[in-house]
């Protein structure tokens, strides 16, 4: 996963509650792989009706340019699918800011390189209603912590260890590697003293 | 050393080292995988790393388990069950596949083999990795990068979620169950209420549960926005997990006895927030919108947008619409197309012995399915002949796995279909596109089937329990 500080493009505001996982791809999709793009589905059954044509009162049908999402409280609520990051990532998107995330959906977004930017709610707001439903250039900037969108810039909150993590482009499992000893150690440790934590049988 | 709530002391204990920026790595003492996992697998596979702790890795087909026709196995399904089967194969890891008689959902099934246990830490590629707290076990679910990560090294990289203590006060009504606490307090402080803590639950009624009502309970933490739940164990904990195939036994167990005995919260230690609800004040509970929050006492009447602030409005108008109900009309009574027993939420097998208490005698006036949360759980209630109260009411009588509760294995809800459903969910779309979904307690889910309405449970148990 790259890294990156910056990054510069149009915001769009998808003025609802709970967009939970769910939403954000429904389960029938779930079982293609990766490398063939989930793209598609994003928030499929919002933006395509029964007969997959597309709704055109869907913001997102409207302006498929947009790539930083503004969206109202509880975003990515529900399930630990990473497909529904899959879905925001491979259509394009680079960072939703929403009043509040789901804790699990936003370590996975944080893991794919997508930004979940807590704003308070008055100012998401603000943001929807300057919108007012048609995109506008926004830029966020990780360093400084700041959302800027057509024009007016915002604090986001979003845990150091994220940030760092968005920044470097960390890899988990290489970072941890590094810790091998220490792990086969507290195993053995741990394995001694509480015999009772390895499964029977 | 100062006091310590059980979720430090849980934290404490697995953590292997703590970064400057307060990242902890953990270790995994269980982890458990299921056919969603496959893109964790194929991010191992892509760099050759091999599963690091097979033996404590543990692969289980419920989320596309058929709960119909075992024997002939098609497309997506197919091809879901046996990837998890060769991954299984390739990593050496135990298998709880769709032929073998512990099959069941994982939350489900790690519970009743001993997989869980007081003192772990359990993580698993599923948000409802939260029911394994209600044995004291520090578990929470994880994205499938994580799932990765676990795979390759046993263990995980984790901040200390804050500390919320949930008190439950007074006691429980006859047909009030754990899952009406759970829709109360949810429905109290919001879906995102308790976002990024773990919550102990405590007070008399959370003691006075049983362990499945506890999973139950745990379960739905995720739903009110919790990283996990934990309820500290006790004797009802200890009792459930002696003799359980993977539990310990004889001088391990009397080590764990020792070490569990530890596993609660000091009594001066202090949690970042408390919350208190009365459990004399819950009523058999109804989801009636599209987030679990949306919940109310089946007394209830349908809130009216008109009555509430503008934000709200909006949404509510938005739930209502979707859900097909009136502003004002009673909850009760609104007719249902079909019902739903099962999920990791309520599957197990005292869900099913008060969904019969309802059901016996009575003919369901709508189809409903009942998929038991494993498959001990399905020879334990057919042993108990509540198999044949299911189907002399008219309901359809499965195999195990997650099944309607998210549709995957083709148990849907047809659009614009209303479900009374003992599951965790009520999202637009989750139960099937267009799908109508009534979150509710099994027996609740029971007295609808009865009055083919949503319905109060407590008139229909009279004498019953």
């Amino acid at each position: 996963m790259a890294g990156w500080t910056q990054h510069e493009g149009r915001a769009l505001a998808l003025p609802m509650e709970s967009i939970d996982t769910d939403q954000l791809i429904p389960a029938r999709f779930m079982s293609v792989p990766r490398r063939d793009g989930y793209g598609p589905y994003l928030l499929h059954d919002m933006r395509f009706d029964e007969d997959g044509q597309a709704r055109p009162d869907m913001p997102l049908n409207r302006h498929p340019e947009a790539n930083i999402l503004i969206a109202r409280r509880n975003f990515g609520s529900g399930s630990s699918r990473e497909a529904a990051v899959y879905a925001l990532v491979d259509y394009g998107i680079r960072a939703v800011i929403a009043p509040s995330f789901g804790d699990i959906f936003a370590a996975n977004a944080v893991n794919n390189g997508l930004l979940p930017a807590r704003v308070p709610a008055d100012v998401v707001e603000e943001m929807i209603e300057a919108l007012g439903g048609e995109t506008a250039d926004a830029r966020v900037d990780l360093e400084a912590g700041t959302v800027s969108v057509g024009g007016s810039a915002a604090a986001f909150e979003l845990d150091p260890v994220w940030r760092m993590k968005l920044i470097n482009g960390w890899d988990d499992i290489d970072m941890t590697a590094q810790h091998a000893k220490e792990i086969t150690a507290f195993r053995d440790a741990r394995r001694a003293a509480h015999p009772w934590a390895w499964p029977r049988g | 050393m100062s006091a310590r709530t059980l979720l430090d002391k849980l934290w404490d204990g697995h953590e292997i080292l703590r970064r400057d920026d307060g990242a902890s790595l953990l270790w995994v003492d269980r982890h458990l995988v299921h056919e969603g996992s496959h893109h964790a697998f194929a991010k191992i596979g892509e760099r050759g790393l091999p599963v690091a702790q097979p033996e404590l890795t543990f692969a289980v087909a419920d989320h596309y388990a058929p709960t119909r026709d075992r024997d002939h196995l098609e497309g997506d399904i197919a091809r879901m069950i046996r990837t998890l089967e060769d991954n299984a194969a390739r990593h050496g890891l135990r298998l709880f596949g769709l032929r073998d008689p512990r099959q069941g959902i994982v939350h489900v099934l790690g519970p009743e083999q001993g997989l869980t246990l007081p003192g772990l830490l359990v993580n698993c590629g599923d948000s409802h990795t939260s029911t394994h707290g209600a044995l004291g076990a520090l578990a929470f679910g994880i994205g499938a990068t994580e799932v990765a990560h676990v795979l390759a090294t046993q263990t995980i990289w984790q901040r200390r979620p804050k500390r919320m203590r949930l008190t439950v006060t007074g006691t429980l009504g006859e047909g009030v169950s754990a899952k009406d606490v759970a829709l109360n307090w949810i429905a109290k402080l919001g879906a995102d209420g308790a976002r990024g803590h773990a919550i102990e639950y405590a007070g008399p009624v959370v003691r006075g549960l049983s362990m499945e009502g506890r999973m139950t309970l745990c379960n739905l933490s995720i739903e009110g926005g919790a990283r996990l739940g934990l309820v500290a164990p006790d004797e009802v904990t200890f009792e459930y997990v002696k003799g359980r195939p993977f539990a310990p036994e004889g001088a391990a167990l009397e080590r764990a006895m020792e070490d569990w005995a530890a596993l609660v919260s000091d009594a001066d230690a202090t949690f970042d927030r408390e919350e208190v609800i009365d459990g004399d004040e819950i009523a058999p509970t109804v989801t009636w919108g599209t987030s679990p929050e949306e919940a109310l006492p089946i007394g209830a009447s349908v809130p009216d947008p008109a009555n509430l602030p503008e934000g709200r409005a909006a949404r509510a108008r938005e739930a209502l619409d979707y859900m097909g109900l009136t502003p004002g009309r009673t909850l009760e009574g609104t007719p249902v197309d079909q019902v739903f027993i099962g999920s990791c939420t309520n599957g197990r097998i005292e869900d099913l012995r008060l969904a019969a208490a309802v059901l016996k005698g009575r003919k369901a006036r709508v189809p409903g399915l009942v998929s038991p949360g494993s498959a001990l759980v399905k020879k334990q209630a057919e042993a108990e002949g509540l198999d044949r109260i299911f189907t002399e009411a008219g309901l359809d009588w499965v195999e195990a796995g997650c099944s309607m509760c998210v549709g995957m294995n083709g148990d849907l809800v047809a659009p614009g279909k209303r479900c009374a459903s003992s599951t965790n969910r009520n999202f637009k779309g989750r139960q099937g596109r267009g799908a109508r979904t009534h979150l509710m307690s099994p027996a609740m889910v029971a007295a609808a089937a009865v009055t083919g309405a949503l319905s109060d449970v407590r008139p229909l148990l009279k004498g019953r329990v």
